[in-house]
């Protein structure tokens, strides 16, 4: 056996996954995208039954499983609901540091995530007390929209 | 009437950051054989098995469980696979249990197996998991959706960041007397707080490490658990509970569960309390090996057992409550903070929890134990388990 172990072990296979997927969005998604797109307008989905307005808009209520029927312009302001500010890179994940935070959108009942801007993250401490809960902010709609969550962030009040 | 089920073997191959002298199969391999071992029990005696495998492109193996069955020599016997994300080692306990309490089989293996350090690409791989319209392309990951519940337990109870470091160092602290932990070098509260920032306010060392290893447990009906040669584990009380995927859901005013909070863990402990004839879980539960990945997730765990109030956890974990010798010992194992191989970590829980009560646990030994308690979690912090284990049918 010992003729059979090499200097150069351990042997290691490379390997990748490379997968394209074309995901079909729907058509309550194709709404709040289309909205978003055309007209820079951020739309829920209330419950006609517990009232509650949910973004990401659902097709059902995840809460009373009847279809949810009424759409419902939110925004553009909202409060922080809670935050991070990544400062780790990840391959495959955008440059740090970024700031991420979960809003309730003025007349949502449901908190959205999207990225916060015009944030100093250089000092963690000043960072995250801007970045406070409670705070509020606004939804900066960027002016090439391609239907994406990306088409806004959130900007500090 | 459900039959008495008992965990009368486990085996763990320990846990380390590569294991490069083994493939996945044969690392399955090697739980299997130290479960076996420990139960006094050969492969034939084994009626189902039950793999719990979270998302495949951790190990880069497509239905890596084809691979997995096959070198466990299941053949023609029946094995299922199980993913609940991170709670994936303990929803397959859950199920070897239902496969025994439901009385179709005498003996099950749950086994459990990862090869995270294969792929630098864990969190994007974690990312994956997100939506794909509304909040992949945001960057979310298992990390920052745990900063945003340690970001809400600063601001509604005054969480600190020592608070945090507190629950590392003790984790550490008992891993150093665990071989199969991953992390054994003592670490400081200001070795913690002078670590990097991750996703702020989690540092270095409020996160778990990329683990490989696998673990395997052995769950036996009543008839044959009496005559194991090891004291039969009973599994006294199970709960487990879903939650939405988003996380969004558990922040806004139309919340019923607060993401700062484990409430969903709540319940899933209510219920296997209730199956368990627990009614105070501080006088009845000796030792806990809870899935806190990070450090604030423990926090959640622990109020959420029932161990302490509602926001309290970091005051009373830096009262010493939750050490090796206070009142309610917390992850004697050096838990997830200490080895995360993520499909067997949840699994880990159980086994050390089920060898707390046999009394096999070695140096990180809570002495006296009767009862024991393992959690896991998983999903967007969607899903929760709890198990009860003791030495009593």
């Amino acid at each position: 056996m010992s003729d059979m172990a090499t200097a150069s072990s351990p042997l290691i296979h490379p390997g990748e996954w490379h997968i394209h997927y074309d995901y079909a969005v729907g058509e309550i998604a194709e709404r709040f995208f289309t909205e978003l797109r055309d007209n820079a307008t951020i739309y829920a989905l209330r419950c006609p039954s517990c009232k509650l307005v949910f973004v990401p808009p659902r097709a059902y209520c995840e809460r009373c499983f009847v279809r949810t029927t009424d759409w419902v312009k939110i925004g553009p302001e909202g409060v922080i609901e809670a935050f991070t500010i990544v400062y780790e890179p990840f391959d495959g994940l955008p440059v740090p540091p970024y700031a991420v935070a979960y809003v309730t959108l003025d007349g949502a009942s449901t908190a959205l995530a999207n990225f916060v801007t015009d944030v100093d993250l250089s000092d963690p401490e000043q960072a995250s007390a801007a970045l406070a809960i409670g705070n509020r902010v606004i939804v900066d709609f960027v002016d090439e929209r391609k239907g994406l969550i990306t088409d806004f962030h959130y900007r500090l009040l | 009437m459900s039959i008495k089920t008992a965990i009368i073997g486990v085996g763990q191959t320990g846990y380390r950051f590569k294991r490069t002298d083994v493939t996945m199969q044969e690392l399955a391999q090697e739980a299997a054989a130290k479960a076996l071992e420990h139960a006094k029990m050969e492969m034939d005696e084994i009626e189902a098995f039950v793999l719990g495998i979270a998302p495949d492109a951790l190990s880069g193996i497509d239905n890596v469980d084809r691979w997995i069955g096959q070198a466990l020599g299941v053949t023609p016997r029946p094995q299922l696979r199980v993913n609940t994300g991170g709670t994936t080692g303990a929803a397959a306990a859950q199920a070897g249990y239902i496969h025994v309490a439901s009385g179709m089989f005498r003996t099950v293996m749950v086994l459990a197996a990862d090869k995270v350090s294969e792929t630098p690409d864990a969190q994007w791989v974690l990312n994956t998991a997100m939506d794909p319209i509304y909040e992949r392309s945001l960057a979310l990951n298992a990390i920052n959706m745990c900063s945003f519940q340690a970001v809400r337990q600063m601001h509604q109870y005054g969480v600190t960041e020592r608070q945090l470091a507190a629950v590392a160092v003790r984790s550490r602290q008992n891993a150093m007397a665990n071989p199969y932990a991953h992390l054994r070098e003592p670490i400081s509260i200001d070795d913690v707080l002078s670590s990097r920032y991750i996703c702020w306010p989690l540092k270095l060392l409020d996160c778990c490490p990329r683990s490989s290893g696998a673990c395997a447990v052995i769950m036996a009906a009543e008839q044959v658990a009496v005559s194991s040669p090891n004291r039969p584990v009973w599994i006294q009380g199970m709960g487990a509970t879903s939650n939405t995927v988003y996380m969004g859901d558990k922040m806004g005013p139309g919340r019923d569960t607060d993401h700062a909070d484990w409430d969903e863990l709540a319940m899933a402990a209510a219920t296997a309390y209730r199956r368990a004839g627990i009614t105070d879980p501080l006088e009845q539960i000796d030792v806990a090996e809870i899935y806190a990945p990070f450090t604030c997730t423990e926090l959640a765990a622990v109020e959420a057992l029932g161990f302490c109030p509602k926001g309290l956890g970091g005051q009373m974990n830096e009262q010493g409550m939750f050490d090796m010798r206070g009142p309610m010992p917390v992850n004697p194992s050096g838990g997830v903070l200490s080895a995360n191989p993520i499909s067997a970590t949840a699994l880990a829980r159980v086994a050390e929890a089920a060898l707390q009560v046999m009394g096999d646990a070695g140096e990180h030994q809570v002495p006296g134990v009767r009862r024991a308690v393992a959690t896991g979690i998983g999903g967007t912090l969607q899903f929760h388990t709890c198990m009860v284990l003791g030495e009593d049918l």
